[in-house]
């Protein structure tokens, strides 16, 4: 689509001229990458010997090495390394410094580390209006910068225990996990793979933050964002949440689709090739029906199938009501036919046949794809999704733009060696 | 373009908004759609949700739908839309008919972005694609957010939540070895569609408020999803290992970053769980000397390496202490040797029976004109300047005709209610 050229070094992008002063952490990585692969400049802060993040598997060539973790790789394209010392008065210094220049500071340290070494928001930002009473900036700011936006991610809050916690346990404590595994309750549930205890809190994060900068526009001013992850996962949880807060009645869960007060239909199904679909709601409008019969009809697998007259009664109706289908037998029998066509079909096609035959009659639904799969579909690599990023020569594939943007196109490049920007501190 | 000093007229409070100003046509539903303005209408953003008179704007599948609000039925009762349009202005438009088109020309040009999330090309195809609202305002932003994108082999193909999850690759990377996938229990993917889509707007509008140009963004759901799996992507594109291998997904486990014990373990009780996730050595000795069992001695613990090679043995170890205890209790007491540790919690426990989200002022009782207070969503941020608020439910369907086309529009009393006995409005 024209509209959408791929994005080139000269390319413009939102965040252009934003100054970002990230201290490294997995809490906050995701929040400073977002930035920076819209254009911000973010400044990531390590500790002397490198993040953590750097030290966690897998490693490139399988090799423990702090240059070659693709955890650090991922979480920190686009962003500039600077090496301090926070404990020591010259890092205080650099990290006062540097924090005047900045727009932006993005940190998840333990409560009252900073504060203890001098370097909060309360010593360098803006003199809050709670904190002081009054509407107006105080006019003895001295050294601080009354247009720095803080944004600190903690468990739960600046004011609340900040205890020892992981992406499991807050996934835990905060909801998601109850929601999350298998019909048989004697399995444990499960937690979603991939972070998002931590990545729910940076989302946040982000989406706020980009407020407070608008509002600085026309106000001039700064201002400080306190992030929960244990608030964010709990506004993570749809359905589980919304029963509660309208019924009083708890969700259970249930393999493979949504946890309801009820037990449901499975929504998975086995194909020939041993992946699974996700089959969405079975044909309920005669059209869908109608499609579906005239597939089977294509496949030259009409005979062998044993619905076919229910399928064809299915083409009568208007909609099926699913809601009520106990008080309607023949509808419940239609309405079942369809799905078991469905089954059928798996027995017989693999998943990425079942799922493009489907979606192209007009049924919603969708192969369970493994991560590397869905990097190398036709589909994602004709929209330019999976990038190449160069490695001093040697181009990696990423998943690329989480969004694409016509006139300011998200942008990547890798993620910046240990200190590899500590030219920077001269300027 | 109107000022900063705009508030929208369910704006609750006297304290200054941070997107004080900005008006959205929203066009949104769902969660994936309506879960992004909601966002921005809380931070103060004036959100004028568009309906279909004719289809009593049923297009949202929440509208009217379970889980109602107590007692109440109806279009007005649903528990899910009210909350993922509370804050909103809510109006009516048959585009059908050439007035209400030209009452949506009148709005794009008195706003500043154009949101919706319906399959792609259904904008387009009522006459209001990227091209018709540019020539209505040249520096419109536009967001338009689905499953597949708004082009591509598989641009006519539909997706909702789950789907979305599935083809990004989420729901695999979600379960224990030798069982089906158990992906994520909920549309995970229309919450996170829904920040992705937030962030959007505003970068975009950013963007536009610093150099006047708008622009169009094709967010699709499953290219967001498909960045959020850390390293599991890098692990394959790099060094040829799929997630797609013997003994995989473990997602209760902890691969990356390496940690054992890491998992959820049953508790007493019926359907009682506990997580826990021990980081490192040092967080092994807490453990150790917090469960004080005879076998938390054994020295061939006291290595990552040495855990991590008996990982099956080790969890049966744990499991062997934390069944029969409190979850509360076992959380407790690791949480106290400085070991992370949490109950699993149900709805009930960590909305009415967590004084901490309850002291966070998460669950926000508001208004709603036809079902009376109702308990929905509030943000998990608070910004020292300009928090955020929420002053009523969602709208009635129509339940701000009147001022969006008469105060924001300027038609007059007797323009709005003949379109409204035409079936325009």
């Amino acid at each position: 689509m024209s509209a959408f050229d791929a994005s080139s070094p000269a390319s413009p992008r939102p965040l252009d001229g934003v100054r970002v002063i990230e201290l490294t952490s997995e809490r906050c990585a995701l929040a400073g990458k977002l930035l920076a692969d819209m254009g911000a400049d973010v400044i990531v802060i390590e500790p002397p010997g490198g993040s953590p993040m750097r030290a966690y598997e897998p490693f490139a060539g399988d090799e423990p090495d702090r240059e070659q973790a693709l955890w650090w790789w991922h979480y920190n394209t686009s962003k500039r390394s600077v090496v301090l010392d926070l404990d020591e008065t010259g890092g205080a210094d650099d990290f006062r410094r540097l924090a005047s220049t900045a727009d932006v500071v993005i940190e998840a340290e333990p409560l009252g580390r900073l504060a203890t070494l001098g370097l909060d928001w309360r010593q360098l930002g803006a003199a809050s209006r709670a904190a002081t009473g009054a509407a107006q900036p105080s006019p003895d700011a001295g050294g601080r910068n009354e247009r720095l936006i803080w944004v600190s991610i903690t468990h739960n809050g600046r004011e609340r225990p900040d205890p020892p916690a992981t992406d499991l346990t807050v996934l835990a404590e905060g909801g998601p996990v109850w929601s999350c595994g298998y019909d048989d309750h004697t399995i444990p549930p499960v937690r979603g793979g991939g972070n998002q205890g931590l990545q729910m809190a940076c989302h946040y994060a982000v989406a706020t933050l980009m407020a407070a900068l608008m509002w600085r526009e026309d106000s001039g001013r700064g201002q400080l964002i306190d992030v929960s992850m244990l608030a964010a996962a709990n506004l993570t949880c749809e359905f589980a949440t919304y029963f509660w807060l309208n019924q009083q009645v708890d969700v259970q869960r249930q393999t493979g689709r949504h946890a309801l007060p009820q037990i449901s239909e499975p929504t998975q199904v086995r194909c020939a090739d041993g992946r699974w679909l996700n089959t969405g709601v079975p044909p309920r409008r005669g059209p869908e029906f109608a499609a579906l019969s005239g597939w089977l009809a294509e496949l030259g697998l009409a005979g062998e199938c044993s619905y076919t007259e229910l399928l064809k009664l299915g083409e009568s109706y208007e909609q099926i009501d699913i809601l009520h289908l106990d008080a309607d037998p023949l509808s419940a029998e239609v309405f079942g036919a369809g799905r078991d066509t469905i089954n059928f079909l798996a027995e017989r096609l693999g998943a990425h046949e079942l799922f493009v035959g489907l979606q192209s009659i007009g049924l919603a639904c969708g192969i369970v794809y493994s991560p590397e799969e869905m990097l190398a579909d036709e589909h994602f690599v004709a929209r330019g999704f999976p990038v190449e990023i160069d490695h001093d020569g040697t181009p990696v594939t990423y998943p690329g733009a989480p969004y694409k943007f016509s006139a300011t196109p998200w942008r990547a490049t890798r993620a910046p060696r240990l200190g590899e920007h500590q030219d920077l501190l001269a300027d | 373009m109107i000022g900063p000093e705009h508030r929208s007229p369910v704006w609750p409070t006297a304290e200054p908004a941070a997107l004080a100003g900005i008006r959205i046509c929203d066009f949104t539903g769902q969660l994936a759609g309506a879960g992004a303005t909601k966002i921005l209408a809380a931070l103060g953003a004036e959100v004028i949700r568009i309906e279909d008179p004719v289809r009593q704007g049923k297009w949202d599948i929440l509208r009217g739908t379970q889980p109602f609000v107590g007692e109440h039925r109806g279009i007005e009762a649903g528990g899910s839309f009210n909350n993922h349009n509370a804050g909103k202005l809510g109006v009516t438009l048959n585009l059908r008919d050439h007035r209400a088109k030209e009452l949506l020309r009148d709005l794009v040009a008195v706003s500043d972005a154009v949101t919706e999330n319906f399959a792609a090309g259904v904008l387009e195809r009522l006459g209001f694609g990227y091209e018709a609202l540019r020539r209505i305002k040249p520096d419109i932003v536009y967001v338009s957010n689905c499953g597949f994108g708004a082009d591509g082999p598989y641009g006519s193909f539909r997706s909702w939540g789950p789907i979305v999850q599935a083809v990004s690759g989420l729901t695999f990377q979600s379960g224990l070895p030798d069982l089906p996938p158990a992906g994520w229990g909920y549309s995970f993917m229309d919450h996170t569609g829904a920040y992705y889509m937030a962030t959007a707007i505003l970068m975009a509008l950013f963007h536009r408020r610093r150099t006047g140009q708008g622009q169009w963004v094709d967010l699709a759901c499953i290219e967001a999803a498909g960045t959020l799996h850390g390293a599991a992507s890098l692990d394959f594109t790099v060094n040829g290992r799929p997630a797609r291998r013997s003994g995989m997904p473990n997602s209760n486990r902890s691969q990356s970053p390496a940690m054992a014990p890491h998992g959820i373990w049953a508790c007493n009780g019926d359907d009682e769980w506990v997580a826990i996730a021990v980081r490192h050595d040092d967080d092994w000795h807490r453990f150790a000397g917090a469960v004080g069992e005879p076998w938390t001695g054994d020295e061939r613990w006291a290595r990552l390496a040495a855990r991590l090679a008996h990982e099956d043995e080790l969890e049966r170890l744990v499991g062997s202490w934390t069944a029969g205890r409190p979850k509360h209790e076992v959380a407790e007491s690791l949480v106290a040797a400085g070991v992370p540790a949490a109950p699993v919690l149900r709805p009930s426990e960590r909305i009415d029976g967590d004084p901490r989200t309850q002291d966070w002022g998460l669950w926000v009782t508001v208004p709603h004109s036809a079902v009376g207070d109702t308990r929905v969503e509030g943000l998990p941020v608070r910004l020292s300047e300009t928090d955020w608020a929420i002053g009523r439910g969602a709208a009635c369907l129509g339940e701000d005709n009147q001022y969006v086309f008469g105060e924001v529009l300027g038609r007059s009393a007797d323009e709005i209610a003949e379109l409204e006995a035409d079936g325009v409005i």
